[in-house]
């Protein structure tokens, strides 16, 4: 058996959680967290760790270029953050774009989309 | 193209040189190593116009200084550049001060400095509520005056270029060859060619001379280095006038002075240095810049600093400034060891060096067609310092004066178009910074300095990526990936 | 746009401007009698370049990246039909509430109005206030700039960054110029803890093997044109937090970004002579958030720093809400003020004073604490010893927000009494629990 010591980044109140698993890397037992929120974390930051990717493409707008901010729809593996920022760099968005538009289908994962964060006429 | 005079360094005294020649019938190049003018002892030092009391009498110092003194008031109405005759004390601390606040009212008395008088501690305090309770006395001098010498030299370079003097910023003098009466003065990549050649270089004007091909020059150059604080304009009025202690062997010592933006500036301490162009601070010196100013105001609030800079002087191996015309080489003129009060001198220094040029043979009449002025149409007035009438007629005629850019100092979008098509342009920001204040406030840039960069990006039509803090390697920002 | 129409003006279209202008309309005003002055050119404030996410949990149940959380109020502010201008900045307040303004839209214009909202946020500390020694490069950038020139201009501030200060600003810049390819050297803090939210310490720095130096700071910046490196240092906790000799290390780098701490952006009060607390550089207000110019309210970072965007529109619905409850002719008669201060271990409070009307409504009192605290307890007392509310909490630190609610009878009863002023602070319950 050995423990873990964890702190939530669910929400900014970033709580310190101590994490208990098994010899098979199994979680037993998670304290320290105020929510169900932060035990689901503790269990998929030891098994399975992920992160929702935020970052910005160029954008032609009518006045010109411009950046747009997105994001994943869903955290996506942590590993995967360069991997996935490598494509960004290839990505170019063309106005007019809602805000929650998807700009890539299955992103990275099935099932994840990569999503415009503001809108832009 | 052959000019007549070529002056090397566009600091206060080359350019006030360059203006006064601009007025004659001769044509006119000024080489600048950096990408602005006004970079090095003119960007970084007290911002004072000295009455001329220190200088020992006789000396060109003393000379110059005193009618320098008159000459920047009215270049500086003339240019539509702040000059406050605020006036000075140099404040002694006890009896054993008299003797040196005598001895400067002596020499300001035989330098013709007017209005001098030593004042007791009722009126020192009376006039300054904030200078320390152990301050005894003072030598008042009603006719020092501060104003911003980077402004002022900057705008006698834009009057220079209106009436026709040719600007080479970015040229770092590297050679020189002279044949049948005409030096050629190059960088390795160009050439500049002229019959007369002044040689205005600051710390570098040893160096330069050398190059120019003087042998066993009599004059070397220390670099002496001066660190200083700007604090936050709600201190600008802890000091009404320029606040000095007795000077030593190492200069005028750590003052205290309002400056003409509002701001309150204290330093210098004086520093040799191996390196000429080493402007960096040091925590030992601010720290000794922090017990300096203490001494004149107890009180002084340093944690209301807002920015720190050192500039870089040069001083020579003898008292006064160094003004000759080259004994080896004939037309070439020398303004070398110009330290302090060089700034204050610089209109007459630049008399005295058109007068060598005279002695040396180049034929000085008046033009004709002359503009006093910064531009053709007069000196541009920034927004900010416009009556609040003024300013809603400004945004009212155009739109562009009506965004502020930088918010600490008011500076308006129209007022950068208006740098960017300037007789000497702004095209970095630095350059904007020094013409107009943008990025000079408390907030130091943080807020305007990108949007100053993508204005000047979108007009002189580059990316932003190829927009500089102050040219050379100064590099702000390099694309992303996806478009390198 | 008739300006002579205008009765309450918003200074600031960021998340507190907006949020105060939509709850004055909630709360009755007709939304063509506000203003709100933008000073940049689309509103949104910060936010829009603030593309992480994190922002929401509490206003809206989910969690949104800056501009998402800023498009929802311009979204509200739109549809409530409040009149936004941009480009505007306003130049001069006076206690009378006339705001002088300049746009390239209306031009130099002043406006006399009942109410003003001061939503005019904050700035970044700068190299300048901090006095770091060496040459004067480019390439030291505040984390917010270098946010800007990454997330909204769309180009690098560099490639080898050395961050100073752990605020959250400085900790997502880390993690952004790492995704984008950069290599963040080192952050140092110059504090024994950071000034961040635990959350970004783990998803920022931890995440990409980034180093945090605690008690470090920069000592010297090295380069002419570009910086060319820094020099840091550890410090002595012991001696004022002074640099240790001997403990110097040089990190060759061509960026400097400093997240090291944010000024509310008071010039326009100051100016109209309102009282400003110390302890937060934001005006002096009461649990309305009004100022002590009558008719001028505050909210967000420009009258504290807050670490949630969602406790600044929070504070800025009270701060709409008030002001337009005086322009309808609402507001209760003050009976009694009551100054809130702060006793072990509590920095400042929000409000600086509680005024009470002939029916008080409850009030929540934020707070940061001094220190990091394991294990305490927070109290509101009267000056005569009566606890108005109290709270347990097993960790406190200088950056997260506490907040305590005096309920609306306790303040009730303070009525009839003798009431020498209300006093927060907490007592460490450490091993010895209580």
């Amino acid at each position: 058996m050995t423990t873990r010591e964890l702190t939530c980044v669910v929400c900014p109140a970033g709580c310190r959680m101590t994490v208990t698993l098994d010899d098979g890397g199994t979680v037993l037992e998670v304290e320290g967290n105020t929510c169900a929120r932060g035990k689901n974390y503790a269990v998929s930051e030891i098994t399975h760790p992920v992160r929702t990717l935020t970052s910005t493409v160029p954008m032609k707008t009518a006045a010109g270029k411009k950046m747009l901010p997105v994001r994943t729809d869903k955290p996506i593996p942590k590993e995967k953050l360069f991997e996935a920022m490598e494509i960004l760099h290839g990505v170019k968005a063309q106005a007019p774009v809602k805000t929650g538009e998807v700009l890539i289908a299955d992103f990275i994962e099935p099932g994840t989309n990569l999503i415009a964060c503001r809108d832009e006429i | 193209m052959l000019y007549d005079v070529l002056i090397v360094g566009a600091g206060c005294t080359g350019v006030m040189t360059a203006r006064l020649l601009s007025a004659k019938n001769v044509r006119v190049a000024v080489a600048e190593a950096a990408s602005d003018v006004a970079t090095g002892a003119t960007a970084a030092n007290s911002a004072i116009v000295h009455a001329g009391y220190d200088a020992k009498p006789g000396t060109l110092k003393a000379k110059l200084n005193v009618r320098g003194n008159k000459l920047m008031k009215r270049l500086s109405a003339q240019l539509g550049v702040e000059c406050k005759p605020v006036g000075s004390h140099v404040i002694g601390f006890g009896d054993a001060d008299l003797p040196m606040l005598e001895e400067l009212y002596r020499r300001g008395i035989a330098n013709g400095v007017e209005g001098l008088e030593i004042i007791g501690a009722d009126r020192l305090r009376a006039m300054e509520p904030n200078v320390s309770p152990e301050a005894t006395h003072s030598l008042w001098a009603p006719s020092a005056a501060i104003t911003c010498p980077y402004g002022i030299t900057i705008a006698a370079a834009d009057n220079a270029v209106t009436n026709g003097v040719d600007f080479y910023l970015n040229f770092k003098v590297s050679g020189c060859a002279y044949e049948d009466g005409v030096y050629a003065v190059t960088d390795g990549k160009k050439a500049i060619r002229a019959k007369y050649v002044v040689n205005c270089a600051g710390v570098h004007s040893a160096e330069v001379a050398s190059i120019l091909g003087e042998r066993d020059f009599p004059i070397e150059i220390t670099p002496r280095r001066g660190e200083y604080f700007i604090l936050d304009k709600v201190c600008g009025n802890l000091a009404n006038s320029t606040l000095f202690v007795c000077p030593s062997d190492r200069g005028k010592g750590i003052l205290v002075s309002p400056t003409v933006d509002g701001n309150l500036i204290v330093g210098p301490n004086a520093y040799a240095i191996g390196d000429a162009d080493d402007r960096s601070t040091t925590a030992e010196g601010l720290a000794e810049i922090t017990a300096g100013a203490r001494r004149i105001m107890p009180n002084v609030p340093m944690n209301m600093a807002i920015t720190s800079f050192a500039g870089v002087r040069s001083t020579p191996n003898q008292y006064d400034f160094y003004l000759k015309r080259s004994e080896q080489l004939p037309g070439v003129i020398h303004a070398v060891g110009v330290e302090s009060p060089g700034f204050a001198s610089s209109p007459a220094t630049a008399e005295y060096l058109a007068g060598l040029l005279e002695e040396a043979g180049l034929v000085l009449e008046d033009k004709k067609d002359y503009i006093p002025t910064r531009r053709k149409d007069g000196n541009h007035v920034q927004f900010n310092r416009l009556s609040p009438g003024e300013k809603a007629e400004r945004a009212k005629a155009d739109p562009a004066y009506g965004k502020i850019v930088c918010r600490c100092e008011t500076v308006t979008e129209g007022d950068l178009l208006d740098m960017l098509s300037a007789p000497i342009p702004a095209v970095t920001v630095d350059m904007m910074k020094k013409r107009l204040r943008a990025g000079m406030g408390r907030c130091q840039g943080g807020f305007c300095s990108p949007r100053v960069a993508a204005l000047i990006a979108e007009k002189t039509g580059c990316g932003l990526d190829r927009v500089t803090k102050h040219g050379g390697g100064s590099w702000l920002v390099t694309a992303r990936e996806e478009e390198e | 746009m008739d300006l002579n129409e205008k009765k309450l003006i918003v200074i600031g279209g960021g998340p507190a401007g907006l949020a105060a202008a939509v709850a004055a309309v909630r709360r009755g005003l007709d939304p063509s009698s506000i203003l709100v002055l933008e000073r940049d050119s689309e509103p949104g404030g910060i936010l829009n370049q603030c593309i992480h996410a994190g922002f929401g949990l509490h206003r809206f149940g989910e969690e949104l990246t800056g501009p998402e959380y800023s498009g929802r109020y311009i979204q509200m502010a739109r549809e409530a039909g409040i009149p936004i201008l941009c480009d505007a900045m306003a130049l001069e307040l006076t206690s009378d509430r006339r705001v002088t303004f300049v746009s390239p839209e209306t031009g130099y214009v002043m406006v006399q109005a009942e109410a003003v909202v001061l939503a005019m946020g904050c700035r970044e500390r700068t190299r300048g206030a901090l006095g770091i020694p060496g040459t004067r490069p480019a390439g030291v950038y505040t984390a917010g700039c270098a946010q800007r020139y990454v997330n909204i201009e769309g180009y690098m501030p560099g490639h080898r960054v050395v961050i100073l200060g752990s605020g959250d600003i400085g900790l997502i810049m880390a993690r952004r110029m790492t995704l984008e390819g950069a290599k963040v050297l080192a952050v140092c803090e110059i504090m024994p803890y950071s000034g961040g939210l635990a959350r970004n310490i783990v998803q920022c720095l931890d995440d990409f093997g980034i180093p945090l130096k605690l008690s470090h700071t920069v000592v010297k910046i090295h380069g002419r044109d570009r910086v060319e490196g820094v020099t840091i240092a550890a410090v002595d906790e012991a001696n004022g937090r002074k640099p240790i000799p001997g403990t110097e290390e040089f990190i060759e780098c061509d960026t400097l970004l400093l997240s090291v701490g944010l000024i509310p952006e008071n010039e326009l009060t100051r100016g109209a002579g309102i009282g400003i607390s110390r302890a937060t550089n934001g005006a002096d207000v009461n649990q309305y958030r009004e100022t002590s110019a009558p008719g001028i309210y505050a909210c967000g970072n420009v009258l504290h720093v807050h670490d949630l965007v969602d406790f600044v529109s929070e504070e800025a619905d009270i701060a709409g809400t008030a002001a337009a409850e005086r322009i309808l002719g609402q507001s209760g008669a003050v009976v009694k003020s009551l100054p809130v201060s702060t006793g072990f271990g509590v920095r400042y409070t929000v409000p600086e004073r509680i005024d009470l009307t002939a029916e008080p409504e409850e009030v929540r009192i934020f707070f940061r604490v001094s220190d990091v605290y394991k294990k305490v307890q927070f109290f509101v007392e009267t000056a005569e010893g009566e606890v108005l509310a109290k709270r347990a909490k097993s960790a406190a630190a200088p950056g997260e927000m506490e907040s305590l609610t005096v309920p609306a009878e306790k303040l009730a009863g303070l009525l009839d009494k003798d009431c020498g002023g209300i006093r927060v602070y907490l007592r460490e319950t450490g091993g010895q629990s209580k």
